[in-house]
């Protein structure tokens, strides 16, 4: 593909480019699910991750990208870009934003055995899958509700352990596997099940713009991006570069950020309000929340964050209540009506209905 | 005025913009039964394409492997190491994809080509290959799906700029292709790049498209490229309004779904302040003219009329009369969604419809049947290694056990719950508003089994389906939101529709379950004809034809007093009965899970 889209040229869509950053500076909350309209830049926004990211420090050639400051990389297998005494030599590369495609089998995905090495030296060694690559990167899968059962199980397996084993071939391999999930789909081609929405951390629904400057902005920016893809990526170079200092000072930050009790104790009356399923809920609630103060530097969580984080973090766990009509994101919003009142509406997703 | 006729010239002219811009266009939506007039566009199209671009066509029925590639079997198994084989999207690269009963597309095939449109590559990672190669393309989806059948994938639509009706046409509109319009394809693709489209022209593009009610981002930007395809085949530096008239029809008309209000006036009654203006901006007059650009001097603006304003009439000029009918009847439906919005669901369903979707590794117990093929791919890389291994006199082929590979279909039976609603005046309005609040309670549960929910209505003199096999909420309270009630009371008719779905559903390989809302007092016969007795005794006979088809019927009484006439009914169908006087949705969706998960 070429240079992809700049994420800070993409027009409005607020609250999915706020869910990606958030992610972006915490992997922890969990992946992002974002579905909607057709056209609406979804997979643009995900693409973009790959230029916005600042570059991760790995142990120079080791297959799995691993931390040169973690002692170790695949469990069973020694890293072999670190044997001897000699100290890990380190260096940068580009976060990786894996993109599964459809279709995909499982071997591809989690690793098999090298079949040339085999052939070839005899060796039996383990050849990393798409999982091995997404490590301490994004994992993408465009039309997640498209995607095979099994696979999607399995890939949520690994997301939430963070570790990638691999028993076949005579192989017994286990390896770190920490990726940032990110799904996007259109609900109309088919509806995601429900514990597979819940493993999301955050869900954001994208809605076509209505307004015409935002359409007309739209299309005059994809115009002078296909015309000159380069020129354009230079002219957004300072927002990006903006952006991408914002990501890193966010992230020195985050451990810093306190969560006072009283934001804790409206994050649990807002779950309870919605009667949100366990707890992951208001866990990712609060880490969202907390991401959010650390992106504007704020040194503590306060209820604005909440409120702002309160739909994506959210509105994917609600209950379905057949005699309720109104979306999840309606009734999120009354439930922060009632229980705050005095405070405006949040001012993130200005593209919601 | 010559419609047919401009329409022709826009559909012929239609195919010299996709071969200027294949990819920036991602290709055309034609919908045409197969035939002479299809025929023609499909081979003006071949004429004119440049020499050396590929022109592929691919059946309905092509698989994963064949089009974003995967492991070659045969060459694999002679060499002894994994070799890869690049698909139809790979060779399809700088070229056209033509998709052949686009309509009857798998879910899958189309996610795939839509990966492929949006990322202008392929990428396969399969059975231990991983291929990646540039797929530039544009598709032409050849759309036979007329009339109520299985309508094309609106995510595959969306995609496609161009929408091509040739249906009104006949043969005495085709055009044929001379020497000079290839010369001319070439030279409008040397120019497209340097083809500029001004501000006020994108500006008032977009504002048609929300003037039409056009949901997505896409058709501004296709209608963009559009007039830059026709500014560059005129042989133009710029794009003028010409262009983005010809654009309004080719890309917006055919995409909207609501006819603007203003325009809407005009129709009912033209105003008489206003002099109409300049008869049919450019819409009157489009291909003719190709053949000296010089000679047609860029139509003068008319300065009274800002230009959105003439490219939603373009586009209003371009629809069919019967479509400006239909989309002023949905108007005053007032359903909030476009009319295409639920075409998707009925492709997702196919992939449930009992074509195999696949297979996994895993051995072949407890009913899971071996996938062949896909143990012999997966067996294949590994001969040599282990015919290493191997006794001098083993079997040609050394398959293991972690080769195997089972179907994926076989592993789960989906159940499909129809629901058969009395909706007539003997049945209380409210019932009906506990039987939706139940359905989609059960469609809940639905995502978790992966199951799926019918609904038909009976009132007056007919059964009506609601909602077609789905498991989508979105669309399942689209279908119930428009429920109308009252009227007699056609349970016969009821019930054979009932018998006929759940036949078709078990034809799809799902276990249909028949959950019968009613209270089972009949007063219409099968002919629509009024007489209680009648209507009764065939109500009857059309319960046990039901019954006999074999699989779960639930009769739920609705009426106030358990009525005997519904328990005959149960007892003709071999249902189970239910009275439920306080039908409650909650009550009612425990009733049909107690059925649905006990067969």
């Amino acid at each position: 593909m070429p240079t992809p889209f700049p994420f800070s040229a993409i027009v409005g869509q607020d609250e999915m480019k706020l869910a990606v950053l958030i992610a972006a500076v915490d992997p922890g909350v969990g992946g992002v699910l974002i579905f909607g309209d057709r056209g609406t830049g979804k997979s643009t926004a995900v693409r973009a991750l790959a230029g916005l990211l600042p570059p991760m420090r790995v142990v120079a050639g080791c297959r799995y990208g691993c931390d040169p400051k973690s002692p170790s990389c695949a469990e069973g297998e020694p890293c072999e870009a670190r044997q001897g005494s000699r100290a890990a030599k380190a260096t940068l590369v580009p976060v990786p934003v894996v993109d599964l495609p459809l279709g995909a089998t499982e071997d591809r995905v989690v690793g098999a055995l090298d079949i040339e090495r085999a052939l070839s030296q005899g060796v039996k060694s383990f050849e990393p899958g798409l999982l091995a690559r997404a490590h301490r990167g994004f994992l993408y899968i465009d039309e997640v509700n498209l995607l095979e059962d099994h696979l999607v199980d399995l890939l949520i397996d690994v997301a939430a352990s963070g570790l990638n084993v691999v028993e076949r071939e005579g192989l017994s391999v286990r390896h770190p596997a920490r990726f940032v999930l990110v799904g996007s789909g259109n609900p109309e081609e088919g509806e995601l099940r429900p514990q597979l929405q819940d493993r999301f951390g955050l869900a954001v629904d994208v809605r076509t713009p209505t307004d015409l400057a935002t359409r007309v902005e739209v299309i005059r920016r994809r115009d002078a991006y296909e015309r000159d893809p380069q020129a354009f990526v230079a002219r957004w170079k300072r927002d990006e570069d903006r952006t991408r200092r914002r990501i890193v000072a966010a992230r020195g930050r985050l451990d810093a950020v306190v969560v006072p009790d009283a934001v804790l104790e409206q994050a649990a009356r807002l779950c309870m309000a919605l009667g949100t399923d366990g707890l992951r809920g208001e866990l990712t609630l609060m880490r969202a929340a907390r991401a959010l103060a650390a992106l504007e530097a704020a040194a503590e969580v306060d209820l604005g964050h909440l409120r702002q984080v309160a739909r994506p973090a959210l509105r994917h766990r609600l209950r379905r209540d057949p005699l309720d009509e109104s979306d999840s994101t309606v009734r999120v919003d009354r439930a922060l009506a009632d229980l705050f009142p005095s405070e405006p509406a949040p001012r993130v997703g200005a593209g919601q209905p | 005025m010559a419609d047919t006729e401009g329409r022709a010239g826009d559909a012929f002219q239609a195919a010299a913009l996709l071969l200027t811009d294949p990819v920036g266009l991602g290709g055309a939506v034609l919908r045409a039964q197969a035939g002479p007039v299809r025929d023609a566009w499909l081979g003006l199209l071949q004429a004119l394409a440049p020499a050396g671009m590929p022109l592929l066509r691919m059946p309905a029925h092509t698989t994963t492997d064949r089009l974003i590639g995967g492991l070659d079997l045969t060459a694999t198994l002679a060499a002894g190491r994994p070799v890869a084989q690049p698909g139809l999207l790979a060779a399809a690269d700088g070229g056209l994809l033509v998709a052949a009963m686009a309509e009857r597309l798998p879910t899958q095939t189309v996610a795939h080509l839509c990966a492929a449109l949006d990322t202008q590559q392929v990428r396969a990672e399969r059975e231990g290959v991983s291929l990646q190669s540039p797929a530039r393309l544009a598709v032409v989806a050849l759309d036979e799906s007329c009339g109520e059948d299985r309508p094309l994938s609106a995510a595959l639509a969306d995609r496609l700029g161009l929408w091509i009706d040739l249906q009104p046409l006949s043969v005495r509109d085709t055009v044929a292709a001379d020497a000079s319009m290839a010369a001319d394809v070439r030279a409008s693709r040397e120019r497209l790049p340097q083809v500029r489209v001004p501000d006020a022209l994108v500006e008032a593009l977009c504002e048609a498209t929300l003037a039409l009610g056009i949901d997505t981002s896409r058709a501004a930007w296709w209608a963009l490229r559009c007039a830059r395809a026709a500014a560059a085949w005129r042989g133009a530096d710029e794009a003028d309004a010409e262009d983005a008239a010809l654009a309004a029809r080719l890309v917006l008309a055919p995409r909207a779904t609501r006819q603007p209000a203003a325009a809407q006036d005009e129709v009912a009654a033209p105003p008489p302040p206003s002099p109409p203006p300049s008869p049919e901006p450019a819409a009157a007059d489009p291909a003719p003219d190709r053949d000296d650009p010089s000679a047609t001097p860029p139509p003068p603006a008319v300065p009274d009329e800002p230009l959105a304003d003439r490219l939603v009439e373009a586009a209003l000029a371009a629809m069919p009369a019967g479509l400006l009918a239909r989309l002023a009847a949905q108007a005053r439906a007032a359903r909030g969604r476009p009319p295409e919005a639920g075409r998707a669901g009925d492709a997702a369903m196919s992939s449930t419809h009992g074509r195999p979707i696949g297979s996994r590794r895993g051995l072949p117990r407890g009913g899971a049947r071996l996938h062949l093929i896909d143990t012999l791919r997966a067996a294949a890389p590994w001969q040599r290694l282990r015919r290493v291994q191997a006794r001098p006199d083993a079997p040609p082929i050394l398959v293991r056990p972690d080769d195997f590979h089972v179907r994926r279909l076989e592993q789960r039976r989906t159940t499909t719950t129809i629901f058969a609603l009395d909706a007539s005046g003997s049945s209380a309005l409210y019932r009906l508003a506990e039987a939706k609040g139940a359905i989609e309670l059960l469609l809940g549960e639905c995502y978790v089994r992966r199951d799926q929910v019918a609904v038909l209505a009976f009132r007056g003199q007919s059964a009506e389906i609601l909602l077609p096999p789905t498991r989508s909420l979105v669309r399942a309270r689209r279908g119930l939101a428009g429920l109308p009630g009252g009227g007699g009371t056609p349970l016969a008719a009821g019930i054979d529709a009932a018998a006929a779905l759940a036949a078709q559903v078990r034809r799809a390989g799902s276990t249909p379950v028949v959950v019968l809302l009613t209270d089972g007092r009949a007063n219409v016969g099968r002919d629509g004809q009024g007489g209680r007795a009648r209507a009764q005794q065939e109500a009857l006979t059309a319960a046990r034809a039901l019954g006999a088809q074999g699989g779960q019927v639930l009769l739920i009484d609705t009426s106030v007093r358990p009525e005997p006439a519904a328990r005959a009914l149960a007892a003709a169908a071999g249902a189970r009965y239910l009275p439920l006087p306080q039908a409650d949705a909650a009550g009612m969706a425990r009733a049909v899970q107690a059925v649905v998960s006990a067969g």
